[in-house]
């Protein structure tokens, strides 16, 4: 005879202890993410650091301010839908350069390469990666070759790093968001996460979407000379969704969406549909949210509009006050939900 | 986009909500048994939405919630395993064990695969025939037929290194656990919907007659949720304990035949343990007898792994409707999607998970 089942003690299990390895959620951007640096890595090496955590550090060297970063890129498979690794790491560089307002000048970059590479695949990422550096008007100043064994890593990781000149006086900042601000997403959200999703997972779906991987310190300029900016970020990993929540913490400010406002294309909504994501979370490499002054939103927004990586923008929420953080979303039908960071690895549900 | 903007329609959303709001006259107690429908409320905004007098309680019908601690370390054990390709849907890999979850197994070197189809795992085993391919087969109804699918073709081709790690759940037997805990408090249910879309429904009247419940099988969009709770409200109110279909655009009487035909080719009803809650008779599939040399367990020798369960949040109650997640003390603090007490926590689409995302204040 088996045990009657027992609601009443009902319980949860052990807590599982904090993981002593790293593990794959945290290089998602989302929230394990951020506990890595706030945990292991500020407490180490943050002394020297200003604390904005912003794209890029802004520096005064000299009297010339300088905005630097650096990132990463491992994307697989090397070569997607509307781009590659090489364009990735130039863009994605070179816009984080933009997002503190700063005109991105060089750029050095990194090669990690597993033996076996062919050079053709070499030289298609390297003509690339001087295709974007032109468009964006960079010079590559700099660069350094490794190349490990066969399993070392998954045939090629490229890093870049790059300065900016940061004109003075300009504060752009997750940390400057004010009541009253007017949010603008500049374009249709998670292209590039399902472009590269259709293409690595073999998940029998087949869509005409292009990553939107493209530089927008263009656009960036534009939209500085058309008015007041308080926060510029590019949405990567982590979408959206993780992108507002940080600024609302650093600004200490309730930030309030409308749900039908977000730009989706169909492609995304429908695969993220299938699949159980939420747009909000899929990764960008061509958008930026930005915080502008409530007076000079209608010209800043017209403004990107005439830029190719700026024509769906559109005025998405508001920062409605100061106080404790929290991004809140209207819904289409009319309700109201919170909106969290991704929490870790985004994940295909179950049925 | 079809079939998803019609039923997100803010007008049609209002005219259902005023006319719950007009039917109600007390309040009344429902459990949506499914966790996508837990999420899709929620998700929505739409449960503040709905009259103050209608109390919604969140069921035990989330697949990851509900497969017992045991069988995760189970899966753990065998993942561990240098020769093993473990493959699982994604959502499983972050739940915890009694110490670890199949991440961290994976960062550590064990070959742990996300499979988006248990298909995929059959095409693993035909490609790698020099390794085990073990398949983790959870979930309710609705993931059982592409898992059966899988055990038939693999028994088919052949494939002596593909098993599959089995902890499936059936809904007619929980719902009927939970109506004879002597704490219920559940007036009506919101029958799964995809459930219902291969079960068909014909299980449900003689729970419905049986406990004097009303069955409302029950979509997942904002306008297919309503109309669940509308054709419930009403019945709640005239005294009536019947099963009705409001998600008639998926769901039959009869449900999907090739699909149960499959099931039980492969499938058993069995008892099975729920994670918290126990052995509930004959509340589990389990492989017949002629698939017994693809049971990971017994290939394994894991079965002997039993995992005790430490009373440390209230998910018991949530399930019940006895407390919301809010109620709990570690909601929130000790207890975080990144760092979860419970299973609850874990899945989008468990409760305290859910709640954390949309609702936290």
């Amino acid at each position: 005879m088996t045990e009657e089942p027992d609601f009443e003690g009902y319980t949860c299990p052990v807590p599982v202890q904090r993981s002593d390895t790293v593990v794959l959620g945290h290089g998602s951007g989302g929230r394990l993410s951020h506990d890595l640096v706030d945990r292991l890595f500020l407490p180490e090496l943050g002394q020297a650091a200003p604390r904005a955590l912003d794209d890029s550090a802004v520096l005064t060297i000299g009297g010339q301010r300088l905005a630097l970063t650096t990132d990463s890129h491992v994307v697989a498979p090397l070569f997607f839908p509307g781009g590659d690794i090489g364009r990735l790491a130039v863009c994605g560089t070179v816009n984080d350069l933009a997002m503190v307002g700063a005109t991105p000048v060089a750029l050095t970059c990194g090669f990690i390469i597993e033996e076996g590479l062919s050079f053709e695949i070499l030289q298609r990422v390297v003509q690339s990666m001087r295709e974007a550096a032109a468009e964006a008007g960079v010079f590559i100043a700099a660069g350094d070759t490794k190349v490990v064994q066969k399993g070392g890593a998954d045939k090629l990781f490229i890093n870049t790093s790059g300065v900016g000149c940061v004109p003075d006086g300009l504060y752009i900042s997750g940390m400057n968001a004010k009541p009253g601000d007017v949010i603008i997403v500049s374009g249709t959200i998670g292209d590039h996460g399902i472009a590269v999703l259709s293409e690595r997972e073999g998940l029998g779906f087949e869509t005409d979407l292009q990553s939107d991987v493209a530089p927008l310190n263009h656009l960036v300029c534009e939209m500085l000379a058309a008015g007041e900016l308080h926060v510029l970020r590019d949405p990567t990993r982590g979408g959206l969704g993780t992108t507002l929540v940080e600024i609302s913490g650093q600004s200490n400010v309730i930030v309030e969406l409308q749900e039908w406002a977000i730009p989706v294309k169909l492609q995304v909504r429908a695969a993220c549909e299938m699949l159980g994501f939420d747009s909000l979370y899929v990764a960008n490499e061509g958008k930026l949210v930005a915080f502008v002054a409530e007076k000079d939103a209608d010209k800043i927004l017209a403004e990107m509009r005439k830029n190719k990586y700026g024509r769906d923008a559109a005025v998405i929420g508001k920062v409605t006050r100061s106080g404790n953080p929290q991004v809140r979303l209207k819904t289409a039908i009319g309700g109201t939900r919170l909106v969290d960071m991704l929490p870790g690895e985004m994940l295909p549900r179950i049925c | 986009m079809k079939y998803i903007d019609e039923y997100r329609d803010p007008v049609k959303v209002k005219a259902l909500l005023d006319e719950i709001a007009a039917t109600i006259t007390r309040p009344w107690v429902l459990m949506e048994i499914c966790g996508g429908q837990t999420y899709a409320f929620l998700h929505h905004g739409l449960d503040d939405m709905l009259p103050k007098e209608l109390e919604l309680v969140h069921g035990p019908g989330c697949p990851v919630c509900v497969t017992p601690l045991e069988q995760i370390d189970r899966a753990i054990a065998i993942a561990n395993r240098p020769d093993v390709i473990f493959t699982s849907y994604g959502d499983m890999l972050r739940v915890p064990g009694s110490s670890v979850n199949l991440f961290a197994i994976r960062a550590k070197g064990g070959d742990v695969r996300v499979v988006y189809s248990p298909l995929e795992a059959v095409e693993l085993a035909a490609n790698n025939p020099d390794r085990q391919v073990v398949f983790f087969a959870i979930g309710f109804e609705t993931t059982a037929p592409p898992n059966a699918m899988a055990v038939l073709q693999a028994s088919q081709r052949g494939l002596k290194n593909f098993s599959v790690l089995v902890s499936h759940v059936r809904v007619p037997p929980a719902m009927e656990a939970l109506l004879a805990s002597k704490t219920n408090r559940v007036q009506a249910f919101l029958a799964a919907g995809h459930v219902c879309a291969v079960m068909g429904y014909h299980e449900y009247p003689v729970i419905a007659e049986k406990y004097h419940i009303p069955v409302v099988v029950t979509g997942f969009e904002p306008v297919d949720l309503l109309r669940g709770v509308l054709a419930a409200a009403r019945q709640l109110e005239a005294g009536k304990a019947v099963v009705e279909n409001a998600y008639e655009r998926t769901v039959t009487f009869n449900g999907n035949q090739p699909a149960q035909q499959t099931i039980q080719t492969v499938f058993m009803p069995v008892d099975r343990k729920w994670r918290g809650i126990g052995i509930i008779p004959m509340s589990g599939w389990g492989l017949r007898p002629e698939f017994a040399q693809l049971d990971a367990e017994t290939r394994f020798a894991v079965g002997e792994i039993v995992t005790q369960e430490s009373p440390l949040c209230i998910a018991g109650e949530i399930l019940q409707g006895l407390k919301k997640p809010l109620q709990c003390s570690a909601y929130g603090k000790q207890c975080t999607p990144q760092t979860p007490l419970g299973a609850p926590m874990v899945s989008a689409e468990g409760a305290c998970a859910a709640y954390y995302r949309y609702h936290r204040n």
